[in-house]
């Protein structure tokens, strides 16, 4: 390699946030036509790093060279006029304009005219060339998730990037489209460019990714080892730094009474279309139910269903009997059903209240926080101050502010509420998305932990190892329906069932 | 580009970095340290203009706070802009952007005005009974005034800044329609005074027991006012409506996920916030008017947005802006150039607004 100019080479990078050093004197480097995939838990300082790389932050100390020569971005502008280029998580695309509007949007050229039409061949090209199928005409919200990811890696291509970094881009992708975007980065790669795989899936990694190079909290703990000489649970103590336990402990046990009961339910969504059609099914006590499904196929609407968020437009939810389709979501509490939401900052918690605020929020009606109208900021807070240390919710005090508490604290925080609460009835979205895998084998056991306890939990995960690791059995929604169920925990069903393969033979 | 080096190494940079944690002592110093800077700047326009800062500084301080007479007059502002405030901040509180307290005021004024003027309250009527009367019609009608614009919001989702916005001119234009009109005292724009039953107390009124109080003008309402301060500061920091108000405000979907009822709340947030507005129209009629007439305040409802956001919201420290806005309202009455003093309001305001960088953000000079 010593003859090849290394695409990029990041040396002694520090950044530091309020009371954080995200990086630590990270050295990075990025050979030309490799997949280099940067693994580490939550808060390790990947992204961070690779944001300093894609000129969104800067760096207070190090340096880093492309192609040999020094470079320092003030911008992402600058970084892409240097041939790198970043997609984030969260998609920055305009719903409401076609594909090729989005590639063009923020560039120079066109200037005036738009002479579309040009442009959608053009675009068409570079999708043909990468084996990415497109319709340059399309509009952004007729597309699936999986075809916006590839609109951003069109746009990113359109602007003659050499060096692309993706942040995290399985997350929200179905198995097959994980296969798909695969396929896209070894064309990429094939011609000549250089990819930074950004993620904490140890599996994927070792699948897609030619090196490896892990950090932990700051700090780089192996630099660019082939993965061809590596394995997962080694990866997984360089990620951690103790060896993890991927085999939780879930003890038997036979299910109880049935405590939630579906029947033909039916709702719309948020665009007025239908997002359930036809839901049945149950959980019984002391069982966890499997949701599985690639995200937008219904199962956040059935989530705000099931707890009075969402109305449906037929069909009964009943709770230990008693009906709840269409009632309030105060009905659904006091019935004990815990909701932990998809959502943590926009539904779970208001993030300029105070810790206390936020986790007496279902429970601040009862004595002895409530008072007939008066409410016990004392109590509150003494509350809050036992649930901060029994959850370990990591904070200065519990007058903090939500919205400084990080993603597994605030999670932390929202679990401490809802389980506190002894629920009959667990609904949990996505519960350990985004977290480190120490948190996650945290929340698994909060988890499992109320299935002893008798709750009936419904689990809606993105993980389908952790839903084959907690569930009793699994339910795959498609397109609004319940697929199908799966008890055996066979993967490729599964994974048919999600993409609407499983549609041959339909269900019950 | 080639450059590199020379752009990251300026001797000394700011950084400004999000705060964890916010000390209770730095907000009011910090509000203090802007009211400061606001004075100096203000000192700095008044002698641009040729004007002597110090002298125009001591004199606003003298017709404001300078003896016993001058500060009773500047609390008889203070008290409906307390009221305002009051009625600003609990719904801010909740993020209803409430535009309509000066309409709330002169409806509540209108409201305490008819139950006289209309003869429901017969002559001779013990004076507690009739301003007990009046104080009810006063608060029923600001509550009525908010209770229409929360509707609109709660049920159709109809932005309340614009229909509480309108509302103080149909309110402003449906009192000159009765001062003109119905109750018009031999054509002019006023009604007829009241009879003395409705007359709220004032401290000079008590000058025959105790002399020191002559000519001071001083009325109950400051101390309706007050009650409504703690009555506010109950419900925001004590009671599980307060919390839900709270809650609502930073995130209405938690809120709605935590069971709250939001069209509840908003409609009961609205109308009491516009009883409190209305409070201050029937204060200010009973206690300083005593008539129904045009111009019964000069923009007390607008002021009392300012005033609620100067607080922060804080019902105790609407109290303090009330009376420091109402002293710098009486000054621009007594001196000459009288713009001076709402410049300086305006300043004051800029400042404070801006200060509040510095209790989310810490500040720190370095070297590089």
């Amino acid at each position: 390699m010593s003859d090849v100019l290394n695409a990029v080479e990041m040396r002694g990078i520090v950044k530091r946030f309020p009371g954080v050093l995200a990086n630590d004197r990270v050295d990075f480097d990025l050979r030309a036509g490799e997949i280099h995939a940067l693994l580490g838990e939550n808060g390790a300082g990947k992204s961070t790093l690779m944001s300093v790389l894609a000129g969104l932050y800067r760096a207070e100390e190090g340096t880093i060279a492309v192609r040999g020569k020094p470079a320092s971005f003030h911008s992402p502008r600058d970084a892409n006029a240097r041939g790198i280029g970043m997609i984030h998580q969260h998609f920055s695309l305009i719903p409401s304009q076609t594909v090729t509007e989005n590639v063009l949007l923020g560039l120079d050229e066109p200037r005036f005219f738009l002479r579309l039409p040009d442009y959608d061949r053009r675009v068409a090209e570079i999708g043909q060339r990468f084996g990415m199928n497109v319709a340059p005409t399309a509009k952004i919200w007729q597309l699936s998730v999986g075809e916006q990811q590839r609109v951003e890696i069109l746009k990113m291509l359109y602007r003659g990037v050499e060096v692309l970094i993706m942040d995290e881009p399985t997350a929200v992708l179905a198995p097959q489209e994980i296969d798909g975007l695969f396929e896209t980065l070894r064309a990429m790669v094939a011609s000549g460019k250089s990819i930074v795989f950004i993620s904490h899936k140890l599996n994927e990694v070792m699948r897609v990714a030619d090196r490896v190079t892990v950090l932990r909290q700051g700090k780089v703990t192996a630099a660019g080892i082939a993965t061809a000489e590596t394995s997962i649970p080694e990866l997984a103590r360089l990620m951690v730094g103790r060896s993890v336990i991927f085999d939780l402990e879930k003890k038997p046990q036979q299910p109880g009474e049935v405590v939630l009961s579906v029947e033909a339910v039916c709702a719309t969504g948020a665009k007025g279309l239908p997002a359930l059609k036809d839901v049945s099914f149950q959980v019984r006590a002391g069982e966890i139910v499997g949701l599985a499904g690639v995200a937008g196929n219904g199962q956040s609407e059935l989530a705000e269903v099931l707890t009075g968020l969402r109305r449906c437009t037929s069909g009964h939810i009943r709770v230990h009997g008693d009906e709840l389709a269409n009632h309030s979501p105060l009905d659904a509490i006091r019935r004990r059903v815990a909701h932990v939401p998809e959502d943590r900052t926009h539904v779970g918690s208001a993030p300029n209240l105070s810790i206390t605020d936020n986790v007496i929020m279902k429970s601040y009606r009862q004595a002895p926080l409530a008072n007939g109208w008066s409410l016990n900021y004392a109590r509150a807070r003494q509350r809050a101050q036992e649930l901060k240390e029994a959850y370990a919710i990591l904070a200065p005090t519990v007058d903090t502010e939500a919205r400084l508490l990080s993603g597994g604290n605030l999670q932390r925080a929202i679990l401490s509420r809802e389980l506190s609460q002894e629920p009959s009835l667990l609904i949990a979205m996505q519960p350990t998305r985004g977290l480190d895998v120490g948190a996650i084998e945290g929340v698994q056991r909060l988890l499992l932990a109320q299935r002893e306890a008798g709750a009936a939990i419904l689990l809606a995960s993105e993980e389908l190892e952790e839903l084959l690791a907690l569930a009793d059995r699994i339910l795959v929604m498609y397109e609004g329906e319940i697929a199908g169920e799966v008890i055996d925990g066979n993967t490729e069903r599964i994974g048919l069932l999600m993409t609407g393969g499983g549609k041959a033979h339909p269900t019950q | 580009m080639t450059t590199t080096a020379s752009q990251t190494s300026s001797p000394i940079k700011l950084i400004i970095e999000p705060r964890l944690t916010t000390p209770r002592w730095l907000s009011p110093v910090v509000s203090i340290g802007a009211i400061i800077v606001a004075l100096i700047l203000g000192g700095g326009v008044i002698a641009f203009v040729g004007g002597d800062p110090l002298a125009t500084y001591a004199h606003i301080a003298r017709a404001a706070f300078g003896d016993l007479g001058v500060f009773s007059d500047t609390l008889v502002i203070a008290t409906p802009l307390i009221l305002v405030g009051l009625a600003c901040s609990l719904a801010f509180r909740m993020k209803l952007w409430n535009i309509g307290a000066e309409g709330q005021f002169y409806m509540g004024a209108l409201g305490a005005s008819a139950v006289i003027l209309a003869g429901w309250v017969p002559e001779g009527t013990p004076r507690p009974v009739a301003l007990g009367v009046m104080l009810i019609a006063g608060v029923v009608a600001g509550a009525l005034w908010g209770l229409i614009p929360g509707l609109l919001k709660a049920k159709l989702k109809v932005s309340e800044i614009i229909t509480t916005l309108m509302m103080n001119y149909i309110a402003i234009q449906l009192v000159n329609y009765f001062v003109f009109g119905v109750w018009s005292e031999s054509g002019f724009q006023m009604s007829p005074q009241f009879p003395k039953m409705a007359w709220l107390p004032r401290l000079g009124d008590y000058a025959r027991e105790i002399p020191a109080l002559r000519g001071l003008t001083t009325h109950f309402g400051l101390i309706f006012a007050l009650i409504a301060v703690a009555i506010v500061w109950f419900i925001l920091y004590r009671s599980r409506w307060g919390y839900e108000i709270r809650l609502i405000g930073d995130n209405p979907r938690a809120a709605e996920y935590a069971g709250i009822d939001i069209v509840k709340n908003t409609v009961l947030v609205m109308m009491t916030s516009g009883a409190l507005a209305g409070l201050a129209g029937m204060s200010e009629i009973a206690g300083v008017v005593h008539r129904l007439q045009g111009a019964i305040s000069s923009g007390y409802g607008f002021t009392g947005i300012i005033i609620a956001w100067l607080a922060k919201l804080n019902p105790i420290v609407v109290i303090l802006v009330s009376v420091l806005f109402g002293g710098l309202i009486l000054a621009g009455r007594e001196i000459q150039p009288a713009g001076v003093p709402r410049l300086i309001q305006g300043i004051i305001l800029f400042m404070l607004i801006a200060s509040d960088v510095l209790l989310r953000y810490r500040v720190r000079i370095a070297r590089a």
